[in-house]
């Protein structure tokens, strides 16, 4: 509840603040109040994996890349249509959303910590080189083409 | 009576997952920096995994978090990948404003 808390205040200090870094730190903090969601849904494994993967590389990531870019304020541009509609539609989706949640899940039905202990390495391990071997094996192709992609992105052009 | 309850239902935790993919796509809508639209993107991915591991909780099953570690993996990719994009197109245009950057419009 508190993690939740935080989350969305954090969530809604990424949307409303006009600096990017201070985004990318309120979003540091939704993946901390996440991580420590996840802990309490028993996933040991993705709590310690959203911390390092997502908190630490990818926000270093982003913040390497708005230093390195110097990116300052950003001006206040023209409003389009989809922003004017955007609002109530967003909104309207929240409630359909959570009214679908509302309906679908019994709401006696209260999150115990503990009560779900298959998410440690140990079980993650095995399902990952079983079940899921060729997909894992697929995944590791995708970030080899992904670090070819970037280097070829960011490299000087040598001519 | 307790201002806070000890634990929640799992109803809560799936609307907080709504809420910040609602968030994520108010970002995406409303920020004009190439860079902010990309961590709303990151936000809205997020959310979707405490999707996961909440239906993972829910069905007793640890298949929605081996989804979740694949989210994260492709994510990280794309991150990679997205901000060296990005300083490709502040190289040659020497802006991070989304609306300067029109040239695939018309």
């Amino acid at each position: 509840m508190i993690f939740a808390a935080i989350a969305v205040v954090c969530g809604i200090n990424l949307v409303v603040q006009t600096h990017p870094i201070s985004s990318a730190l309120s979003l540091v903090g939704v993946m901390g109040a996440l991580a420590a969601l996840y802990l309490l849904l028993g996933g040991e494994f993705i709590a310690a994996a959203q911390l390092v993967v997502y908190a630490g590389a990818i926000m270093v990531l982003f913040v390497f890349v708005i230093m390195l870019l110097n990116a300052g304020t950003e001006s206040r541009g023209r409003r389009s249509w989809a922003q004017y509609a955007g609002v109530p539609l967003l909104l309207v989706l929240l409630g359909l959303v959570a009214c679908l949640i509302a309906r679908g899940m019994p709401a006696s039905e209260n999150v115990v910590f503990g009560q779900f202990t298959k998410g440690g390495p140990l079980d993650i391990g095995r399902a990952l080189f079983t079940t899921y071997l060729l997909p894992f094996e697929v995944t590791s192709v995708l970030i080899l083409i992904a670090i070819l992609g970037a280097i070829v992105l960011a490299r000087k052009e040598i001519d | 009576m307790p201002a806070l309850p000890a634990s929640v239902p799992i109803s809560w935790y799936l609307t907080l997952s709504a809420i910040l993919f609602v968030l994520g796509i108010a970002g995406f809508l409303f920020r004009r920096n190439i860079i902010t639209v990309f961590m709303s993107i990151e936000l809205m991915l997020n959310a979707v995994n405490l999707s996961f591991i909440t239906f993972s909780y829910k069905l007793k099953q640890v298949d929605g978090h081996i989804f979740s570690f694949f989210v994260m993996v492709v994510a990280a990719a794309e991150a990679a990948v997205g901000l060296a994009i990005i300083l490709t197109v502040f190289k040659n245009r020497q802006t991070l404003q989304i609306d300067e950057l029109s040239s695939l419009k018309n």
